[in-house]
C-alpha cells in the first residue's frame, strides 16, 4: 500500500487490518511516518509511544490482540492517566508525571485491539478553547497552520484532521471536544454525564468534565463511543446501565425527526454570518430530508458562560488544590522557610496563568461571605438552564445550532483577552451545564485560498446519543463535507 | 450591563492568592486585577435572574450517597505511590518542617 492508500479514518482501518489489505505493523508505522512528517508543523502530539505502539500493533498481527479496534491507530488526550509514558495535562507542573495506571476509558480501548500512538497537546488542565494555553506550545489548526485549532482537545482534533490517527480521545468541560472538532472539521461527541467514567481523567470540573471521541465520520464515532462506554463503579457518577450498539442502529434515519431551533441561539451575539448561512443551509438539508422545525426557546442561554465560569473554576480551585509539590508533580527548588512557601512556590511556578486566573476565580467565588451570592446562585441558574432543555426536550427530538460562533481564529487573537476566549463556548457550554449530549460535524467551509470548516451541533437530551448520532448521520449521507481533506492529505473519494 | 458592578482592590487578590496558596509576583498581581474585576463583572449578570425559590443542582445525575461493601481491596504498592514524589525519605513523603517557631502552641 502506498501512502494516499492508508486509512485515516476509524472504520476503515479496521476493515482494511481485518481483511489483512495491511498489517496492523503497517499501518501503525504508516500513521507514524505521518507524524513525523507532519507533527513538526501541527505539534499535535505531546509524547508518542513508538515502540510501545509497534509492540501493541504485532500483538494484533499474531492474533494475540482481538476486538472491535484491532490494529486501529488512536490517539489519547494528554489528561488521560496511561501507565506508560508521561501523563502532563500540557503543564510544567506534571511534565514528569508518570501516571501509575491507565485510565478507565484506556483500559477499554487497549481491551478493544486499538493502538496508541502518543498523547495529544492541550490547554493546561483542559482550561481554554485554543490550545494555546500549553506549557509546551500551540498546536497548529492542520486547514490553516496560522490558525488555532480550538480547545482544549486541540491536539486531539487535529491529529484526526492532518491524517496522523484513525481516531483520537478528548475531554469536554464546556465544549472542548465539540469546539476544537468543528475549527478542525471533524466529528466530536460529548457523551451524556455519567455515560462515560472519568475514572484517570485527571480532573478540572468534576461536574461537568467527559470524555469522548474525536474522528473523521460519525460511524467511527459511534464506534469509538461504543468502546468507551459502560458501567465502572470508580466513577461513581457512571450510570450502572448496559448502553446500545449505537454503530448497529446508525444507518437508520430517524423518521419524522423533530428539530428545535432555538431563538436565543439564533439571536446570540457574535456569530459569524459565514457560521450562521452553513447552519442555516444544514437546516434546510434536513427539511429536505423531512425533518420537522420547531421553534423552542432556551430563555436562560445568554447566563450559560457566566453560570459556567463560576461552577467550573469553583470546582477546578478545588481539584487542583492536590498539586502541593509533596506528592507528586514540580516542586520549588527555592528554599522555603515552611512548608506553606513550599505549596505557594510551588503552584505559582508549576502552574500557567490561565490556571491561575481560573484557580483565583474559583477561590474568590468560593471564600467566605461569597458562595452564596456565586457558587449557589450559578447551582440554581444551571437548574433554570436544565429545565430550559427539559422542556425542549418535550418537543424536540434534538436542538440543531452552531458549535462556534466563528471559525477557527487566528494564532495569538484572543490570548490577550480572557473573557473575549470564554465567549468562544457560548454554544456548547450549557450542553455540560445540563449533563446532555452533544455533538458537531462538519456542515460547510469558509471561501478563500485557505477553506476553514464550519461546525454543526445537535444536542440532544440526557442519554440520546443513538438520536443524535443518528440524525448526524443523516445529515452526513447526504452531503460530501467529511469527505475533503487540508491541503497535501489525500481527498477521500466518494464511497472510497 | 452598564457600568462596573464589581470592585476588586489589588490587596483583596492579594489575599486570594494566599487563600489559593499561589506566590503571585507583583507583576501577575497587577495583571490579574483587572481581568478578574471584568470577569467577575460579567458573572454578575447571574444577578439579574430571580433564584430564591430554585433549589441548587450540584450536577446532572440524580444520585445522592453511592457505597459499596466496607471490604478491604488491593491498593497501588508504595513505590507505586512514591514514584512521582518530588522527595522522599523512607516510606514517607518529605517536605520542610510543617510548624513555624512561633506555632508551638499549635
Amino acid at each position: 500500500m502506498t501512502d494516499m492508500n492508508v486509512p485515516d479514518t476509524l472504520l476503515a482501518a479496521r476493515e482494511a487490518v481485518a481483511t489483512k489489505q495491511i498489517s496492523a505493523v503497517e499501518l501503525t508505522r504508516a500513521t507514524l511516518a505521518r507524524i513525523e512528517k507532519n507533527d513538526p508543523t501541527i505539534k499535535a502530539f505531546n509524547s508518542l509511544a513508538v515502540e510501545r505502539a509497534l509492540q501493541q500493533a504485532a500483538l494484533v498481527d499474531d492474533g494475540q490482540r482481538t476486538g472491535p479496534l484491532a490494529g486501529v491507530p488512536i490517539a489519547l488526550k494528554d489528561n488521560l492517566c496511561t501507565n506508560w509514558g508521561t501523563t502532563t495535562c500540557s503543564s510544567k507542573m506534571l511534565a514528569n508525571f508518570r501516571a501509575p495506571y491507565d485510565a478507565h476509558v484506556v483500559q477499554k480501548l487497549e481491551q478493544a485491539g486499538a493502538v496508541f500512538l502518543g498523547k495529544t497537546n492541550l490547554d493546561e488542565f483542559a482550561m481554554g478553547s485554543s490550545t494555546e494555553n500549553s506549557a509546551f506550545g500551540a498546536t497548529r489548526n492542520p486547514w490553516d497552520t496560522a490558525r488555532v485549532p480550538g480547545g482544549s482537545s486541540g491536539g486531539s482534533a487535529a491529529a484526526v484532521a492532518a491524517g496522523l490517527c484513525c481516531g483520537a480521545i478528548g475531554s469536554d468541560t464546556g465544549g472542548s471536544i465539540r469546539q476544537p472538532a468543528a475549527l478542525c472539521g471533524v466529528v466530536g461527541l460529548k457523551p451524556t454525564y455519567g455515560l462515560v467514567s472519568r475514572w484517570g481523567l485527571v480532573a478540572f470540573a468534576s461536574s461537568l468534565d467527559q470524555i469522548g471521541p474525536l474522528t473523521w465520520t460519525v460511524s467511527d464515532c459511534a464506534a469509538l463511543l461504543n468502546v468507551l462506554v459502560g458501567p465502572d463503579r470508580r466513577d461513581s457518577t457512571c450510570i450502572d446501565q448496559p448502553a446500545p450498539d449505537y454503530l448497529a442502529q446508525l444507518n437508520q434515519p430517524i423518521k419524522g425527526l423533530r428539530l428545535g431551533v432555538a431563538k436565543e441561539f439564533s439571536a446570540a451575539q457574535g456569530i459569524d454570518p459565514r457560521v450562521q448561512a452553513a447552519v442555516n443551509q444544514a437546516i434546510q438539508q434536513y427539511q429536505a430530508m423531512g425533518a420537522e422545525l420547531v421553534d423552542i426557546s432556551l430563555p436562560h442561554t445568554d447566563y450559560g458562560i457566566a453560570a459556567y465560569y463560576v461552577i467550573a473554576p469553583c470546582e477546578a480551585s478545588s481539584n487542583l488544590a492536590r498539586y502541593d509539590g509533596v506528592h507528586f508533580g514540580h516542586r520549588t527548588a527555592h528554599a522555603v522557610d515552611d512548608i506553606v512557601e513550599l505549596f505557594s512556590r510551588s503552584r505559582a511556578e508549576g502552574f500557567g496563568e490561565e490556571v491561575k486566573r481560573r484557580i483565583m476565580i474559583g477561590t474568590y467565588a468560593l471564600s467566605s461571605g461569597y458562595y452564596d451570592a456565586y457558587y449557589n446562585r450559578a447551582l440554581k441558574v444551571r437548574r433554570l438552564i436544565k429545565q430550559d432543555f427539559d422542556q425542549a426536550f418535550g418537543r424536540c427530538d434534538a436542538i440543531i445550532c452552531p458549535t462556534s460562533p466563528t471559525p477557527a481564529f487566528a494564532i495569538g487573537e484572543r490570548t490577550s483577552d480572557p473573557l473575549s476566549m470564554y465567549l468562544a463556548d457560548t454554544f456548547t457550554v450549557t450542553c455540560n451545564i445540563a449533563g446532555i449530549c452533544g455533538i458537531s460535524l462538519p456542515c460547510g467551509f469558509t471561501d478563500g485560498p485557505r477553506p476553514l470548516p464550519i461546525g454543526l451541533q445537535l444536542l440532544g437530551p440526557a442519554f440520546g446519543e443513538s438520536t443524535i448520532l443518528r440524525a448526524a448521520r443523516m445529515y452526513e449521507q447526504a452531503t460530501d463535507w467529511h469527505r475533503r481533506r487540508p491541503a497535501g492529505q489525500s481527498q477521500v473519494a466518494r464511497e472510497g | 450591563m452598564n457600568g462596573k458592578q464589581t470592585k476588586i482592590t489589588l490587596e483583596q487578590v492579594r489575599h486570594v492568592g494566599q487563600l489559593a496558596r499561589l506566590a503571585l509576583d507583583e507583576d501577575v498581581l497587577q495583571r490579574l486585577t483587572p481581568q478578574l474585576e471584568s470577569i467577575l463583572d460579567y458573572i454578575a449578570k447571574l444577578n439579574q435572574l430571580e433564584v430564591d425559590h430554585v433549589e441548587p443542582m450540584a450536577h446532572a445525575v440524580a444520585m445522592t450517597n453511592v457505597l459499596r461493601e466496607d471490604v478491604v481491596e488491593p491498593s497501588l504498592a508504595l513505590e507505586e505511590v512514591l514514584r512521582n514524589a518530588p522527595a522522599t525519605d523512607g516510606p514517607f513523603f518529605k517536605v520542610p518542617k510543617v510548624l513555624g517557631e512561633d506555632d508551638s502552641a499549635g
